[in-house]
């Protein structure tokens, strides 16, 4: 199987990263831009057969590692590879 | 007074807090690696500023899963006193030991230079040998030093007086400028409720010996050997 996780920062979070991105898109000319937010994004492969034999699993690493609870919020796909 | 000094692969201020504690005021010290599951009797550990594991994932989020930090854990649940700079601070709050999170600096660069801080308390062990209002001068070196908890937490931080250093300007004012990194209300230094653990993000140990031009950052250790003799 294969996790997708998405780590992104929780909302009310100030995103430096996210800003200077934003100012960089917006002197490109693109002026409708509103918001830039960055996130991280993973790929897990597993050893399992089914996708909800491992989702418990997934939760547990994304709540014990892959995301910092106090800034970030994440969430995850599986699928067959 | 005996010091562990914990060593993650990839610490590098680990040798200075040695040197500090062993040869500039004379104590008992020794490194701890990482892979150790068992931790000596020690009065107070250090935890050293550097990138542990590379600062990969998140700045002190692997290093939480060291073998030595279960013993860190317990030695912080016994009373011990820990003290932890930079990175070291960085691992205190990704280990739960501290609350909050760092963030990447409100600049996006990282940050080397000399700056001053208010002592915010002198009732604990790390600060007691200063006065609250006074100023120290200290060096920073970090990329995620942008201090960050929730709202709640924030208003615990401050009504139990667990907030021991702000980011000040050369007159010892609080202000917006005088914010390198972006913390939240220019903290730069917390302990936890039982003030026996306190992170910081500026460096002491690269600061107390007149050699190195400013002695500013012997307050923290003078003050942790007083509590060290006072406990005994």
């Amino acid at each position: 199987m294969l996790a997708r996780i998405y780590v992104t920062l929780k909302k009310g979070v100030l995103d430096p990263q996210g800003k200077a991105v934003q100012h960089s898109l917006e002197s490109l000319g693109y002026d409708k831009v509103k918001d830039v937010r960055l996130g991280k994004y993973m790929e897990v492969k597993l050893d399992y057969s089914r996708a909800g034999e491992s989702e418990p699993i997934v939760r547990e690493m994304c709540e014990k590692l892959l995301a910092n609870p106090v800034i970030e919020d994440y969430r995850f796909e599986i699928t067959e590879e | 007074m005996k010091f562990g000094v914990i060593v993650f692969p990839g610490s590098n201020c680990d040798h200075d807090c040695y040197h500090v504690v062993k040869h500039v005021f004379k104590q008992d010290a020794e490194f701890v690696w990482h892979k150790e599951s068992r931790l000596a009797s020690y009065d107070c550990l250090i935890l050293p500023g550097g990138f542990s594991y590379g600062d990969y994932l998140r700045p002190g989020a692997i290093g939480k899963f060291s073998p030595i930090m279960k013993e860190v854990r317990r030695f912080a649940s016994d009373g011990g006193l820990i003290l932890g700079i930079c990175n070291g601070f960085q691992v205190l709050l990704e280990t739960d030991l501290l609350p909050g999170a760092m963030m990447r600096n409100r600049s996006l660069k990282f940050i080397c230079k000399d700056l001053y801080l208010r002592l915010e308390e002198d009732d604990t062990p790390f600060t007691n040998r200063g006065r609250v209002g006074d100023m120290l001068k200290m060096p920073i070196a970090h990329f995620d030093g942008n201090y960050f908890v929730d709202d709640k937490t924030l208003q615990e931080l401050e009504e139990n007086h667990q907030i021991l250093f702000r980011y000040c300007d050369h007159n010892g004012d609080v202000t917006t400028d005088a914010n390198p990194n972006g913390a939240m209300r220019n903290i730069a230094g917390i302990c936890n409720r039982e003030r026996n653990i306190m992170g910081m993000m500026p460096h002491p140990e690269r600061c107390s010996e007149s050699i190195l031009g400013n002695e500013d950052g012997r307050l923290i250790f003078e003050s942790i050997i007083d509590a060290g003799v006072v406990l005994r």
